[in-house]
């Protein structure tokens, strides 16, 4: 059997305008880039190109070197593995001797500076404030490291070129922004699209007021084979910017579609109001409303100052952009409406954190098929509280239960393995259940 | 179980047929996988359910035995297969699966490889995320467990996207065939670490590698062995806390004041004791939510690391 399968569908290396997660630091910054010749990216007060990056595998370490034409990036060697280093455990040195003050480094700015202009690399730099550090040999192996670590951040920051996947986006921006996705930790994202039954080749029916996040991921998990429909109340579309930052291919941008709520449900209301009435006619009207998003989105594209600048590099030029503009987030097209009036959607997907939620699940649970999962969303209890009561008594649903994800991270090193000292101590509710026929 | 093809899915009107896998749903601890014989009776507390009233029903309708008793006939996914399958192995579940998935970046057409296959709970979850295109290759040294895991997938319809191979993980690492062919690898053995320097040859540049253990005497083991050639090596637990959603009756607090000098308190006691709350302003019932008081306290420590790119 062959093994190669996926080559080009989740390619490894990066190309000319594709958006990449820069992790500065070793996860002190996190940003969103988009890569093109004349991007630029600002560490400290220093300026450097992206353009070392294209053509690199994710994964790739980088550091910020100063040459004759400025700071550039230039890739690190990672020399066979220095990591042992901090492992002694039975240490005889403590820190009782040590005194905190700024007259331990010989070194002034100002030499260091100098050096910089003549072209010493950010490691060098790092060995001669160590070598010119009064107290390094006082410390014990564990703040020796430490120090290294922090004067390495200062005078040599590393930049790891990550692929955008979203789970890094999730955490990005729980990281930095998290009211914008309405406080989804990427453990709850990730109980969403099981419990929803993501997969290829299904219809899932979105309601997504958290920017996009929880289209592209659905999408992403779908592979362009499906729909993704992203459904909204009123005639205008909910933003799913953060669509773009996931390098998604033509083909899973076309199956990214939106329709607003009334057209979805239009069958059952006519049908109930005129039986007979062929299906075609009854789409005309809907169709000649102006298509509410397509102008949207490409204001969003063009400007990205929009939504999200702060989390994208200044750099990338807005024409650029546009001409590469993702087309996610089309119409629906009309047969796939109309499949979905037939069969149902093959299951729901939905974070409302800031709005009612049963007002909306009453409206779109009776668009899935019988069977079909459904997972939701809230940054709040309350709204899901109410809405699992109303689906039990209204006996739409079975298997219902309201979850709170709960995450740690932990240490692990010799002698030292602990939990975190700071956790995130909440990333929301998830209400999941299945629709089940009433009749 | 999944569907595998657009042009199946359009003609799907999902309605029970012989020979489907069903989840009978009595409660939600309480299902069962029963596959559908024309012939065939299913009998529990409820009555007696004839197979053949199920045929031309769809998916998730409520059927009724011979006394007039009732289940739900779902389709299944990999989390209701979690829930029914048979437990050969401790197996992992839902919190921990979701998470592992969404953490080994797994899209479609990715290649998985998996040790050990144990009840196959995860590897349903990984066929679904690597489907229609992709490949799972799951490995047990133990060749009955092996063996029914592939009845499990057959039973499941998975089998063109799961393959079970029957090896000594530990000590022979995945087949050489594989070699820098995985996007990502899943471990759930008793000692990972031996399997480890084989998961890095396995692994393409940038693949990630998750190893699942409940002690953490054994995570740490792990930890070190994998400092040699991964990065970003992140320990978590993941748990869930589930709620429960009742009406509930409350008493509001009632001022003496007021009712004192409507009756003497004699009365008064008797009256509360008879109605039950304040009968001036009885509180409608309101919905409320409360932890459940037992959850699962812990399951394991889930280790994810990334190959270390070659510059
Ligand atoms: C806890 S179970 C895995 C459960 C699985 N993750 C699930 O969700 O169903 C562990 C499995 O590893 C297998 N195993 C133990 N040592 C092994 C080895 N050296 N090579 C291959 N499989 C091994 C055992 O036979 C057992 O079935």
């Amino acid at each position: 059997m062959s093994i190669e399968l996926n080559s080009n569908q989740n390619p490894k290396i990066t190309w000319e305008g594709c958006n990449v997660l820069l992790d500065i630091n070793d996860g002190d910054r996190l940003l969103f880039a988009r890569l093109t010749p004349g991007s630029t990216l600002k560490i400290g007060n220093k300026s450097c190109s992206l353009q070392p990056l294209i053509g690199c595998h994710f994964g790739s370490l980088f550091q910020l070197e100063t040459g004759d034409k400025g700071p550039f990036l230039s890739p690190v060697v990672e020399v066979s593995n220095q990591e042992e280093k901090g492992c002694k455990i039975d240490e005889p040195k403590d820190n009782r001797a040590l005194v905190d003050n700024n007259t331990a480094q010989s070194l002034t700015g100002d030499e260091i500076e100098a050096m910089r202009r003549e072209g010493v690399t950010g490691d060098e730099i790092v060995e001669a404030l160590i070598a010119n550090s009064a107290t390094f040999d006082k410390k014990t192996s564990f703040s020796q490291e430490k120090y290294r670590l922090k004067k390495q951040k200062k005078y040599a920051p590393r930049v790891l070129l990550r692929r955008p996947f979203a789970r890094s986006i999730c955490e990005t921006y729980f990281k930095k922004y998290p009211t914008r996705i309405g406080y989804l930790r990427v453990d709850s994202l990730s109980l969403l699209l099981s419990m929803a039954n993501i997969t290829a080749h299904s219809d899932v029916l979105v309601v997504d007021m958290i920017g996009g996040l929880l289209t592209g991921a659905v999408a992403e998990r779908m592979g362009g084979m499906g729909y993704v429909c992203n459904t909204y109340l009123g005639v205008n579309p909910y933003p799913i910017d953060i669509v773009r930052m996931f390098n998604f291919s033509d083909e899973i941008c076309k199956r990214i579609v939106q329709s607003p709520l009334a057209e979805l449900s239009a069958r059952e209301n006519e049908i109930s109001l005129q039986p007979g009435q062929p299906e075609d006619s009854c789409n005309t009207e809907k169709l000649t409303s102006p298509p509410p998003n397509s102008v949207n989105m490409d204001e969003l594209m063009v400007t990205p100052e929009n939504n999200n600048s702060e989390i994208l590099t200044t750099a990338a030029s807005p024409v650029s952009k546009a001409c590469k503009a993702a087309k996610a987030g089309g119409k629906a097209p009309e047969v796939a409406i109309k499949s979905w009036r037939e069969t149902g959607f093959s299951s729901l997907i939905m974070a409302v954190p800031d709005m009612d939620a049963w007002t909306i699940v009453k409206e779109v649970l009776p668009l899935l098929s019988f069977s079909a999962p459904f997972a939701i969303y809230h940054q709040y209890l309350q709204p899901l509280v109410t809405c699992m009561h109303n689906l039990q008594l209204g006996k739409m649903a079975i298997g219902l239960q309201i979850a709170e994800p709960w995450l740690r991270e932990y240490q692990v090193l010799p002698s030292r393995t602990h939990p975190h000292m700071q956790m995130s101590a909440f990333g929301g509710y998830v209400l999941t259940g299945t629709r089940i026929c009433s009749t | 179980m999944l569907p595998t093809d657009s042009v199946k899915r359009l003609s799907f009107k999902r309605c029970v047929s012989e020979g489907d896998l069903v989840i009978v749903y009595e409660r939600h601890d309480n299902m069962k996988a029963i596959k559908v014989c024309e012939s065939a009776v299913l009998q529990n507390r409820f009555g007696v359910f004839k197979h053949s009233d199920w045929i031309g029903k769809p998916f998730g309708s409520k059927v009724f035995s011979s006394k007039g008793g009732f289940v739900y006939l779902l389709a299944p996914t990999p989390e209701l297969w979690t829930l029914v399958l048979s437990h050969r192995t401790q197996i992992l579940y839902i919190a921990d699966i979701s998470f592992v998935i969404m953490y080994l970046e797994i899209v479609p057409g990715c290649v998985v490889l998996e040790s050990g296959t144990g009840s196959g709970s995860l590897s349903t979850s990984l066929a679904r995320a690597v489907a229609p295109s992709g490949h799972v290759y799951t490995f047990d040294f133990h060749e009955q467990r092996a063996a029914s895991a592939r009845e499990d997938f057959e039973k499941t319809g998975l089998s063109s996207l799961v393959t079970v191979g029957v090896r000594d993980i530990q000590g022979e690492g995945f087949p050489e065939k594989f070699t820098g062919k995985a996007d990502s690898v899943f471990l759930d053995l008793p000692q990972p670490w031996l399997a480890i320097p084989s998961v890095g040859k396995m692994l393409k540049q940038d693949g990630i590698l998750c190893s699942f253990s409940p002690c953490i005497e054994q995570v740490q083991r792990s930890c070190e062995t994998l400092r040699s050639n991964f990065t970003d090596i992140r320990t978590f637990e993941v748990l869930l806390r589930t709620y429960e959603v009742r009406e509930v009756k409350m008493n509001s607090f009632q001022g003496d004041e007021d009712r004192s000098t409507e009756l003497p308190p004699c009365k008064r006691k008797q009256r509360l004791n008879e109605e039950g709350n304040g009968l001036e302003n009885p509180s409608p019932p309101v919905v409320m939510a409360r932890p459940s008081s037992e959850a699962r306290g812990h399951t394991g420590y889930l280790t994810f690391a990334r190959l270390k790119c070659a510059a």
